[in-house]
């Protein structure tokens, strides 16, 4: 049993600093974060971990010494929170609100904890900080027991597939370092943990304020005889060398080119290992190559293993590029564009069901639409209710849509084809984590037919471009009327045309669906899809739909070749289309009889750069009518 | 570093090394003008490097921005353009105006000078050559409010930053799309340590300012600080009068703001030795940090400083 702290910075810097740099040199890296409530000693913690490795300076602590006379809660000790608790305002309430990243090293490793937060609002904080991990360490206030906030950590720490996770019951002298009492702790817990399939975690009686059990074995606790915290962080396996003995993958980052006889590929191993002559396949056009380089600054490399950037050369000229996936020849992963996936919301703004995102999943960016949550799980009880959306900090299981397959694994066996983000097309803010289950059945099983007759060739008989005239505008703004002229139009030109209007869609393709924002996102979306079969077929198609929301119009743009959707704005002012009223509806909604009504009681988001606005106050719909035709023609 | 993989299992350095690489590459991947912030101090030196191995056989596909504020230590010039040669690399530099018509010195200027020479010069050449992400060298380790910044920080088209409306960062998946006007500051050796950065200097020969090594060099000491007369700009106060000493730098910036320590260290390794046995955290050495008591980084950073 060694009293002295494991891991200050020895006489051997002083004596022989190259045996130490030496020793430096081969030490790995281990991730953790630290989750408790908000007066569990966290801070406390890690402040004892950086002050006990030496990573405070003598300025640092004095620093430290006055302000804890000043903002303290320890009395005349020095308060180790407050060397961690980093922003102004947080300082002055007393809280930590964010991730915070710190380092310190031990003879055995380098350590980067990721210091979360606890309190319930902050579920986002704790997961990003817990994507990282390799281990998580919960903490307990002896006197406390397991709390509502242990059980939510430990199920995140779990969701986010941390295997490796430490119950530290800390303020063990509060408690007089009191057997009973830890062991009770201890059973709760793992009663709860096997309840949520955790299969194995270390607990240890500690006072990260006193020291005990930190780096050295306590005189306190004679009756514990496992390792002390950082005797254990130094020992457990990283996450990296489980990753190097899975299948090779690795997501093709950057295509290498600086002149004709180099092409490489770069990017960071995900899993397993690669050298020089293996044979892989890319995914996911499935053309297969055996690797002829690995190419570094310092040289080639014969092999590479998980958690190493490189560059690749191939022994032939396959097409591949960013979003692509290099893998084991015979071991490859599978693409798909429909999944299962757990969701946890990170954004004010709550999912809008059936609206596009974009979906980040290692180098590769799709659209993604998700469907309503099959349930959503109540962190505090774990139970599963139903849902219809998800709120900021919600955890749910829903099933995802993506416009094009994806190279994916299962999140449990490949963090990073199985891990992915949502963001939101106009804010560009991210807003979900994902970690994809499975893909669905029936995107295994439908798959695209190849037709001999393709849209160039219906193009090509009907002598025209095709194109989706979108007119949108508030009701009544004049939108029927202008496509109408138009088509005539159009139609007196000898060209195909279709108009799609919005009232007749809804008595037949449509009539299942109402008002609601969801309703209206899956409305547009149908008419985007059938205007887009209509152009494959080689037709002009017009739309005359109010389409109030910006993401579903610029939805139907993605879903088309560029430069075939053709926004039309018809900009009538509300008073206007108010004052006009052609069909009674305003009046009606102004009643209280129609809910969801574009304008008064659901938003209107004006296009920001429509190919066309037509401002109805000062040109009359024949105006309008040539002035998009013409166009039109100028276009094809 | 080691070409052997040491039973697959990669060292702490390994592992920053690929990290901050694979941050890079995704910054060139998805941004339309990125650009590297270059101090030319060790962070700096070793983020070179990293864009370096990262492109390689490419040059880093972007160019180099130095913030100058004509007052740097003259061996500092001298390292820059030997680097921005050797990398194959455009070197931009770019000195704020107003500041060069008003005479603005560390001298007479105080706080002043870091503003309009650093802040405002930032501001203004990011927004010259309308840059959209831009690479710097700071690390979580240096400063409390820098341990909680994300690796990539986004800024709105003023340059303000809020600290309350971070993206999360989740896995190694940065999400680098904004608005026009919208830039991004991006930090790939954030989660490196000091010593992390000087075992890595160490470890792949990188070239740093030879001011990191003491030598004997003409000071005077002014208000505790040791100050470095490096050229004859330099006012001495009466009864001043330069005297040789034994001194290097911990870190580097204008010449007379940045205090020397004495020091016999004129390896690697025995900097490493000086700076692991010291008890004086690294920023102390310059004047920037103590302007706004405690939350003094917080706010320059709201404001625009890097």
């Amino acid at each position: 049993m060694s009293t002295a702290p494991a891991y200050v910075v020895d006489d051997l810097v002083a004596r022989d600093i190259d045996a130490y740099l030496d020793s430096h040199q081969h030490k790995t890296m281990l991730r953790f974060i630290t989750c408790g409530s908000v007066d569990d000693g966290k801070s406390t913690l890690i402040g004892r971990l950086l002050y006990d490795s030496k990573m405070i300076f003598e300025d640092q602590l004095a620093a430290l010494e006055s302000d804890s006379r000043k903002q303290g809660t320890q009395g005349q000790e020095i308060d180790f929170a407050l060397l961690v608790d980093g922003l102004a305002a947080e300082r002055e309430q007393g809280i930590t609100i964010d991730v915070a990243y710190r380092f310190f090293n031990t003879e055995k490793r380098k350590f980067i904890v990721a210091d979360c937060p606890g309190h319930e609002q902050y579920t986002r904080n704790m997961v990003t900080g817990a994507s990282t991990a390799d281990l998580a360490v919960i903490l307990i206030d002896a006197r406390k027991g397991v709390l509502t906030q242990t059980r939510r950590h430990s199920y995140l720490c779990h969701l986010i597939g941390i295997r490796n996770i430490v119950l530290a019951v800390n303020k063990m002298d509060l408690v007089g370092y009191d057997q009973p009492t830890f062991d009770t702790i201890v059973a709760d817990y793992a009663a709860f943990a096997q309840s949520i399939g955790i299969e194995t975690f270390t607990a240890l009686p500690i006072s990260g304020f006193k020291g005990d059990n930190i780096t050295a074995r306590s005189a306190n606790t004679p009756w514990y005889d496992g390792p002390t915290l950082v005797e254990h962080l130094e020992t457990v396996e990283v996450l990296a060398s489980v990753d190097a003995d899975k299948p090779f993958r690795m997501p093709v980052q950057w295509v290498n080119r600086p002149h004709l006889d180099f092409r490489g590929f770069s990017g960071l191993i995900a899993t397993g290992r690669v050298a020089v002559g293996d044979r892989v396949r890319v995914l996911p056009s499935g053309k297969t190559s055996a690797v002829t380089r690995i190419v570094t600054l310092d040289g080639d490399l014969q092999q590479a293993v998980a958690g190493q950037s490189v560059t690749l050369c191939f022994a032939d000229e396959i097409d591949c590029s960013r979003g692509d996936v290099i893998a084991a020849a015979e071991q490859p992963p599978e693409a798909a564009d429909q999944f299962e996936a757990t969701l946890v919301w990170l954004d004010d703004a709550a999912l809008r069901v059936g609206r596009g995102y974009w979906l980040k999943l290692g180098t590769q960016t799709v659209s993604a639409t998700v469907q309503q949550p099959k349930y959503v799980v109540n962190v505090n009880t774990l139970e599963q209710l139903a849902a219809k959306t998800l709120d900021l900090n919600a955890i749910g299981v829903a099933e995802l849509t993506t416009d094009r397959a994806i190279v994916f694994e299962p999140y449990a066996d490949n963090r990073t084809l199985g891990g992915f983000i949502l963001i939101d097309k106009l804010t560009n803010a991210t807003v979900a984590a994902g970690m994809l289950h499975f893909s669905l059945r029936r995107a295994q099983n439908v798959h695209w037919q190849a037709v001999d007759v393709g849209r160039e060739a219906h193009a090509a008989l009907k002598e025209q471009k095709p194109a989706v005239l979108w007119f949108t505008g508030l009701s009544g703004s004049g939108k029927s009327t202008i496509a109408n002229l138009v088509e005539k139009r159009l139609h007196a030109l000898g060209r195909h045309t279709f108009l799609l209007d919005g009232d007749n869609v809804r008595h037949g393709l449509n009539k299942d669906l109402g008002f609601t924002e969801a309703d209206r996102i899956e409305n547009i979306r149908r008419v985007g899809e059938v205007a887009k079969l209509m152009t494959d077929a080689g037709l002009i198609v017009l739309t005359a739909f109010i389409s109030p929301f910006r993401a579903e119009r610029e939805m139907v743009r993605a879903m088309l070749p560029a430069g075939e959707f053709v926004e039309v704005f018809v900009d009538t002012p509300f008073a206007e289309a108010e004052r006009r009223d052609v069909k009674g509806l305003y009046k009606k909604a102004r009643a209280g009889l129609l809910k969801n009504f574009t304008g008064i009681d659901s938003p209107y988001e004006r296009p920001e750069a429509p190919e066309v606005r037509i401002d109805t106050t000062v040109t009359t719909p024949e105006q309008a009518a040539e002035q998009i035709v013409d166009l039109l023609l100028r276009r094809a | 570093m080691s070409r052997l993989l040491d039973h697959y299992r990669l060292t702490h350095l390994q592992r920053l090394e690929a990290e901050a690489i694979h941050i890079m590459r995704e910054v060139v991947a998805e941004a339309d003008n990125p650009v590297m912030l270059y101090s030319v101090g060790k962070d700096s030196a070793v983020m070179l490097h990293l864009a370096r191995k990262a492109f390689f056989p490419s040059p880093p596909p972007f160019p180099l921005l130095h913030v100058d504020t004509t007052w740097k230590f003259r061996e500092m010039y001298r390292l820059r353009d030997r680097m921005a040669a050797e990398s194959g690399m455009t070197l931009l530099v770019h000195q704020n105006p107003e500041a060069i018509e008003r005479g603005i010195n560390p001298f007479d200027h105080g706080a002043l000078h870091t503003d309009l020479w650093k802040t405002e010069g930032l501001k203004q050449a990011l927004d010259h050559y309308g840059f959209d992400a831009a690479f710097g060298g700071a690390r979580r380790d240096e400063e409390k409010s820098r341990a909680k910044e994300r690796i990539f920080s986004f800024r709105t088209a003023t340059h303000g930053w809020d600290p309350k409306n971070q993206r999360p960062e989740l896995w190694n998946l940065y999400n680098a799309r904004k608005n026009k006007g919208e830039s991004i500051r991006v930090f790939p050796i954030s989660n490196w340590t000091e010593l992390d950065i000087w075992q890595y200097i160490h470890l792949n020969d990188v070239p740093i300012v030879p001011l990191y090594f003491a030598a004997e060099r003409p000071t005077v000491e002014r208000d505790g600080m040791l100050l470095m007369v490096d050229d004859d700009r330099f006012r001495l106060l009466p009864g001043e009068e330069p005297v040789l000493r034994s001194i290097r730098f911990r870190t580097l910036g204008c010449y007379p703001l940045t205090g020397a320590v004495e020091s016999r260290a004129t390896t690697l390794p025995q900097v490493i030795q000086e700076t692991l046995l010291t008890t004086t955290s690294e920023r102390q050495g310059r004047a920037i940090d103590k302007d706004a008591g405690g939350a003094g980084m917080e706010v320059k950073k709201q404001q625009g400083y890097f």
